[in-house]
């Protein structure tokens, strides 16, 4: 039966990053225990590094993350040198988070705010934005999604977690 | 040698035949659609069932018709709504064994819940006086509930132990979905003040052994309060019988409209409870300090009533009579038993609950390994089968059963046995198509 709906809203890069889940870790820590210079989530930390981490969960499904960043630096030329995440979902939440681990990591938080913004702009547009895929990368896989309304969500929760995260630091 | 004639087959408890289904179907107007271009197979009726035109038909003619305030105004229009509004409450009385000042409106059974759980805090800060004593809960009483609880029948009743200081206990669940009754037994003792426990699992399918547990808390003079949602519309509920104290269900799970709920209890019990909310319609004399209360139900009735939700809720009752609760229920163990021996047939498919020969109402949730619930659930309704997906508000139950989330598929009396198979069929190729077969 499987239809080509069905191909298009889980395409294989979004199957292939629900199971490799780049970033994922299975235990977080705790966030406290982390001072400047400590390693965390067996990361290399350089020192000077700022944590903050957000939890969001998706009442609708259950489906629940936690994002965590290391900036150094800051203001918006601050960069993210640490990002995990522990988390729980749908192959769209879990890939989503794969991808914004390899979106982000490394930018500088001005960079991942541009991304942020046109990813939910995307994903807002009930398939009528058509992303770039230089500029997009594997979040371009996500178009499928905007044309389910219901699974906007699920794809924008952890970059949502991240959102809140980056807030704390600011 | 002698001849032993069969039993005549009882008309009453004997499963609906498929034409019958058919027909029953053609009552049903949103089930005949497309849904992404196939067949609309409605398979979440235990969230909310549809509405035979009769109900629909109901709620249009009152308001066409009578649409007036009930219990007050001495016009024609205000006597004829009056009218109809306690005939309802009359026949769902007598569709539960109940007497009519034992039924209580609410706006669904959370509400109820709230109403109970709300009337012994406030008879806990001493409200109703010494004939309400045996509702004030106080710290070292407990209150004890099930692991197998939709949240609504366990939030109201945590959150009540955190007023009054009270503990809240609960009854686990075996792995096999049924209640632990050997716990069961120890955990209900002489602190125990009231016993909430569903009557049949909205996840597992269960049918809890009602009997047991109501014998269990009389011996200790506790309470029993019933969640029925999940039973009164799929089998003959006998709440006298049951001998609970108070119960609960709600209208749009039994093909009446949303917005009306049931809350029962005992006469004698109803009559001593110190109200929830309070206001226009419950009262009898008023000054600027004080009031006194009307008896049941209106006492527990305040402000102006969901009046057309309760005369479409009896149409739906009187639909329901017509087709025959002991013949729902035959036609939903079918039903249940072909969901359960479908499931439990596909490689990679985890039944939770009871599992094949048991009964169950017309439900079974699955677990598809590797597969989230809710991807499960897209992929069904893409061949258009609605399906329930999440924690179904029974997170601790899922906890305990090892899973975050289930897909849920539930049938009701228009339910056909093709709806099941397209199912089975459909989830049978979730796991390849997410990659996960085996």
């Amino acid at each position: 039966m499987t239809s080509s709906a069905m191909q298009q809203l889980y395409q294989q890069i979004i199957l292939d990053h629900a199971k490799s889940a780049h970033g994922a870790v299975a235990d977080l820590g705790e966030l406290d225990a982390l001072t400047p210079g400590a390693p965390a989530s067996g990361l290399a930390t350089p020192p000077g590094l700022r944590h903050a981490q957000s939890h969001q969960v998706n009442t609708t499904c259950g489906d629940e993350i936690t994002v965590r960043v290391g900036l150094t630096g800051t203001g918006a030329d601050a960069q993210i040198d640490e990002f995990a995440w522990r988390g729980a979902g749908c192959s769209i939440s879990m890939a989503s988070a794969s991808v914004l681990n390899d979106t982000v990591r490394g930018t500088s938080v001005a960079e991942s705010q541009v991304m942020l913004d046109l990813f939910r702009e995307m994903l807002r547009s009930r398939g009528t934005i058509e992303p770039d895929e230089e500029v997009f990368g594997d979040a371009a896989a996500f178009a499928g999604v905007s044309k389910y309304p219901a699974r906007v969500k699920c794809a924008m929760l952890p970059w949502v977690a991240f959102e809140a995260a980056l807030l704390q630091l600011r | 040698m002698t001849f032993v004639a069969p039993p005549p087959a009882t008309a009453l408890d004997q499963t609906l035949s498929s034409d019958e289904v058919l027909r029953i179907r053609n009552d049903f107007p949103v089930l005949h659609q497309l849904v992404n271009g196939h067949p609309l197979a409605y398979l979440d009726s235990g969230a909310t069932s549809q509405n035979p035109i009769s109900v629909m038909e109901a709620e249009q003619e009152y308001y066409e018709q009578r649409n007036a305030a009930v219990h007050r105004g001495a016009h024609t229009l205000a006597f004829a709504a009056t009218e109809v509004f306690e005939a309802a409450r009359a026949t769902v009385a007598r569709f539960v064994g109940a007497r009519e000042d034992e039924i209580v409106w609410t706006s669904n059974a959370t509400e109820g819940v709230n109403l109970v759980a709300y009337s012994f805090s406030n008879a806990s800060l001493g409200q109703g006086g010494a004939a309400s004593a045996r509702f004030a809960l106080t710290a070292g009483d407990e209150i004890v509930v099930t692991e197998m609880e939709h949240h609504s029948n366990l939030i109201p009743w945590q959150q009540l132990a955190l007023r009054t200081g009270a503990t809240l206990r609960f009854i686990p669940v075996l792995p096999d979905g049924t209640l632990d009754l050997a716990a069961a037994a120890q955990i209900v003792n002489p602190r125990t003040r009231l016993l909430a426990v569903t009557h049949a699992s909205n996840v597992v399918g269960t049918i809890n052994p009602i009997d047991d547990l109501v014998a269990l808390a009389h011996a200790v003079d506790a309470l029993v309060f019933l969640d029925a949602c999940q039973s009164a519309p799929h089998l003959a509920l006998d709440l006298a019988a049951l001998d609970v104290d108070f119960a609960v269900f709600s209208g749009h799970k039994m093909l009446g409209p949303t917005g009306i709920g049931v809350l029962y209890g005992k006469a004698d019990l109803l009559a001593a409870m110190p109200p929830f909310l309070t206001g226009g319609s419950m009262i009898t004399t008023v000054d600027m300090e004080k009031a006194e209360f009307l008896a049941p139900p209106q006492r527990f009735e305040a402000g102006t009533q969901r009046i057309s939700q309760a005369i479409a809720l009896a149409a739906a009752v009187d639909y329901l009579t017509q087709t025959g609760m002991g013949r729902i229920r035959a036609r939903e163990a079918d039903l249940g038993h072909r969901l359960v021996e479908g499931v439990t047939a596909i490689p990679g498919v985890r039944l939770l609950g009871p599992g094949v020969g048991v009964e169950r109402i017309g439900l079974a949730a699955v677990d598809v390994a590797g597969v989230h619930a809710h991807d499960v659930g897209q992929f069904l309704d893409e061949a258009g089968i609605a399906v329930r997906v999440g924690h179904h508000c029974a997170q601790p139950l899922h906890r305990k059963l090892g899973v975050t989330a289930s897909t849920r598929a539930s049938t009701y009396l228009y339910t056909t046995d093709d709806e099941v198979d397209q199912f089975l069929a459909v989830l049978a190729e979730v796991a390849p198509f997410f990659g996960v077969a085996r």
